[in-house]
Parts: C-alpha cells; structure tokens; sequence
C-alpha cells in the first residue's frame, strides 16, 4: 500500500535520515520505535511533503507520490495526526471536524461523517461548539484523531499520539487506535512509548540516528532482548 | 456648538471611519495570515479609485455598473501583486517580503504619475450622492449617508464568510497553523490568493467612496490613507479583523471630533493619528482587540 525506498532527509547538512527503507500492506498497522531525534517524525513528515526529501521514493498504491505537495498526497488519502495534537485553538470542535474534511465536496457525506466521530467520541459532541482551545489534553487528542478521520483516510499516520497525555489517557488512545484498525483503516504509528506500540503493531521498526537497525512483527521485537534493553526500560 | 452641529460631525465621523475601516481590513486579513505589512495597500486603494475614474468617464457602462466592475478588477490587482511581489519571496527571512512590499507601493505611485499623469483630476460623481438626506432634523449629504450603509453591508458579508464557509474557517485555521492547515489538504496558495483579493476588493470600494466624497484625485492619494488605515489595523490588534474596523471608527471619529471640537489644532489632523497610534501602543502594545503573541515551538 505504501512503500518507502532508500528516503533520505538533510537538515541543513545534518543527515536526520539516511536510507529508509518501509512497507506497509494493507490493513496493517505498522510502528517506527526508537529514541528522541531518531528521525521517526522526520520519517513521517518526508512522506508528507512537509520537509524536502533529499533522495528516495515514496510509492502509494503503486504511484509515485515522492513529489506531490502536501495538499495532494492528502488528496489521495494519506492522512497525518501531527505531534502535539495541532487542533486549530480558535476554531470550535466542529469547525475543526469541517476542516479536516475539506478536500471533501459532499456535504451530506460530511454531516455523516461528523456523526460517525461523534458516536465514536462523545465527548466532542458534547463539546462541539466548544473553541478547540479549551479542550483538555486527551480530548485535543482524540478531535486530532477525529479531524484525520473526517476524509475516511487510506492510511493514517500518527505522530507520537500518546505524548504528553496521563497514563489513563494513553490507555485510550491505543484502544482507539485498535478500534480504527480494526474498522479497516491502515495505520503507521510512530511512537515513543515502545511496549504499547509493539503490543498492537503488525509489524515494527527500530530507527536510530536516522537509520533503520532492526525491524520484524511487533511481537517478535517485543521478545527481542536489544529492544528490551534499549526501549522497554528492562535489564536482560 | 449646538446639538445639530454636534449630529452633523457625528455623521461625518462615522462616515470617515467606515471608510478607514474598510480599508484597515486589508491590512489586517494580510498581516493575519502572511505576517506581512502589506505596504501597496494604499497604493491598491488609488488604483482602483483610477481605475473607476476611466471606467466611469471613458465607457457608457452605467456608473453602478463600473463601480462593481473596478472593485472586481482591483481585486484581482491585489491577487497579481501577491503572486509578482510576495510569493517568490514566501520561503525568504521577513525582512525581504517587507521590503519588497516597499518596492511595490514605490512602484504603483511612479506607475501612477506616468500612466495617470501627475496633474490632479475630479472624479466623476454620479448625481444621486449629490442629494441631500435630511435626518432627524440634520441635513447630510448622500454619500456620508450611504458610506456607512455600504460599509455595513460589506462587514456582514465578510463575517459570514470568514465564521461560515469553508474557506473562511481555512484562512482562519491558516493564520495560526501553516502546516496543520496544509495536512487537511488545504491549497495555501489558493486561500492567500483569496485574502488579497478580499483586502483590495474592500480598499476599491472604500476608494470609490473616497473619490465620490473628496473629488480630487492624485497618484500620490493613497499615500496617507493608506499609513492611516494602518495605524487603524494596529489601534485595533493587527491581524484581528473586528480590531480593524473599530481602530478605523476610533480614528475616523477621533479625526473629525478633533477639528470640530477645537478647531485650532485643524493642521494637526493627521498627526493626531500617530499620536493615538502611540499612546495606545504605550498603553497596550498588542492594539485594543490583539493577542498576546506566543512564538509558535
């Protein structure tokens, strides 16, 4: 579904990533793991279009979508949940729900879909016409969640979706996680928080300094004594 | 100074303010989004007052017509200078863009006295703002009747766009969030394209108002209207539209009661402007309506 080759990012003549290499089929949901400044959301951002990739490929459903411009590669379905949420503060709930369906024309399809996050959401219901501002952590999380989910994306990409959030919080977002995979959605999770990522992950991978060094089904990096030691916090 | 003198002056205020306030706008709705000065602003302004000028006086289109027509047109003169002046520049330090916004206000004067010539010319004014309107006992003239009627009008047309259509809520998400605008897919372009044709459709109107209301037209016009307006948008709040339009009335009125009221000071009627804008900077330095400014992580 969407296949990344040899992609490499320059900051300013730092390389942030050099040489990546990613696949993800449909349906899955597939994790990048690894330290602060290991180039996960540089990763994220390159496929993106947000940052200017110095080299490589990025393929979707087959098609070269390495140079599109942001606005259509989200045109195609690829969808981005950015780090620390991003919600539009001065908008109210609803606006923000609109706005994420913007390159959609049909407004009944909109309304419906805004009825979908809400059923899935409550609590943005009950807060629609609340400024997005003053939303609590979790809940600028989960309208971030619902805002990507307003163009019914091929593949969803998350950007450290459990940062900054209450540990019970984080129970939540990996349970929605789950919930939108398994109503079909492909997900690239990209994650600091390694145990709950690997736990629910398909398939992993490990970057450091801007480079992938190990990567296989999440289960199987969960057992993966490197990984335990580096990112599960556990002695051998 | 009896009560009816005092109405008139009111009239006159409010009718002043509308027309900075329409012009304020654009300022604002630039600042808001490009963080740029938009410095031809005023220069837009004389130019569709120009453009209505020719319109009105070298084709038979009825004047209503042409009126529409020019504001369009200058519109669309704000949308080409973006494009020519501001977006090759979009990805360059600050500082560039502001000078480049210098340039092209430089440009649109010198354009004007070669194309225009420099000799003052009277705009043609359609009979109708000729008229007489007596008000509660207070006799005003047509136009300082209709600017504000027209003014309004714009106001509740512009607020409807920016709070309810999807377009709005994208120049308003654009203003706080480049890039999370641009992850809904949202083409930047095209909604930049569409506030400078909104802010110099609104300065047209606001120039033909002005041409009709003080007749004399001059290439170098825009000059001081146009640093008002900008004044008005930072009384205001810079980059808040509602900031604009009351800065716009305080300034308007403020002007008017100034030379009413104690009539001596007539000569420092534009420098009563700059000294409003420094007291209140002094005061709050964000404008009356503006926000803190937090530097975006």
């Amino acid at each position: 579904m969407l296949k990344v080759t040899n992609l490499h990012v320059n900051y300013g003549g730092i390389n942030a990533l050099r040489g990546i290499d990613i696949n993800i089929e449909e349906n899955q949901i597939v994790t990048l793991i690894g330290a602060n400044g290991a180039g996960k959301s540089s990763t994220l951002r390159a496929i993106m279009g947000l940052v200017e990739k110095a080299r490589g490929k990025v393929e979707y459903d087959g098609e070269d979508v390495t140079d599109l411009p942001t606005k259509d590669i989200v045109k195609k379905g690829m969808v981005m949940v950015p780090e620390g949420r991003r919600v539009f503060e001065d908008l109210t709930v609803e606006e923000n729900l609109i706005l994420g369906a913007y390159t959609r024309g049909d407004f009944s399809g909109i309304r419906a879909e805004i009825k979908n996050i809400y059923d899935m959401f409550p609590r943005l219901k009950e807060r629609s016409w609340q400024k997005a501002g003053t939303l609590s952590g979790g809940e600028q999380q989960m309208l971030a969640v619902g805002r990507a989910l307003m163009v019914k994306p091929k593949v969803l990409m998350m950007d450290e979706p459990s940062l900054g959030l209450a540990p019970l919080l984080v129970r939540d977002i990996f349970e929605i996680i789950s919930r939108i995979h398994s109503q079909g959605n492909t997900i690239l999770l990209v994650e600091q928080n390694a145990k709950k990522a690997l736990e629910i992950a398909d398939y992993a991978y490990v970057l450091e300094t801007g480079e992938l060094v190990l990567e296989g089904p999440g289960n199987e990096l969960l057992e993966n004594s490197k990984v335990q030691e580096a990112y599960l916090g556990e002695a051998k | 100074m009896g009560n009816q003198g005092l109405l008139q002056h009111l009239a006159n205020g409010i009718s002043l303010g509308s027309l900075y306030a329409l012009i304020a706008i654009g300022y604002t709705m630039v600042y808001g989004i490009l963080r740029l000065i938009n410095f031809a602003h005023g220069d837009i302004f004389m130019l569709g007052i120009y453009i209505t000028y020719y319109g009105v006086l070298f084709t038979s289109i009825p004047w209503w017509i042409v009126f529409i027509f020019a504001s369009v047109f200058t519109g669309l003169i704000g949308l080409l200078l973006e494009k020519v002046a501001y977006r090759p520049l979009r990805e360059s330090p600050r500082i560039t863009i502001l000078i480049s916004a210098i340039g092209a206000s430089f440009f649109l004067q010198n354009f004007g006295i070669v194309v225009f010539g420099g000799r003052p010319k009277a705009f043609p004014i359609p009979n109708v703002f000729n008229r007489v309107v007596k008000l509660g006992g207070v006799s005003i003239s047509m136009i300082t009747f209709v600017i504000p009627l027209v003014t309004l009008l714009l106001l509740l047309g512009l607020t409807y766009f920016i709070t309810k259509t999807k377009t709005g809520m994208a120049m308003r998400a654009l203003s706080k969030d480049y890039e999370t605008a641009s992850l809904m897919g949202i083409d930047i372009n095209r909604i930049i394209s569409i506030t400078f044709f909104i802010g110099s459709f609104l300065a047209a109107v606001g120039g033909i108002m002005w041409g009709i209301r003080y007749p004399q037209l001059m290439p170098l016009m825009g000059v001081m209207p146009g640093l008002k307006c900008f004044i008005a948008a930072v009384i205001g709040g810079i980059g808040n539209i509602t900031g604009a339009v009351l800065g716009g009335f305080i300034l308007g009125l403020g002007e008017i009661m100034l030379v009413a009221l104690l009539p001596k000071l007539t000569g420092y009627r534009d420098a009563f402007a700059f000294i409003l804008l420094i007291v209140i900077l002094l005061i709050k330095p964000t404008g009356l309506m503006g926000e803190k400014i937090t530097e975006k992580v």
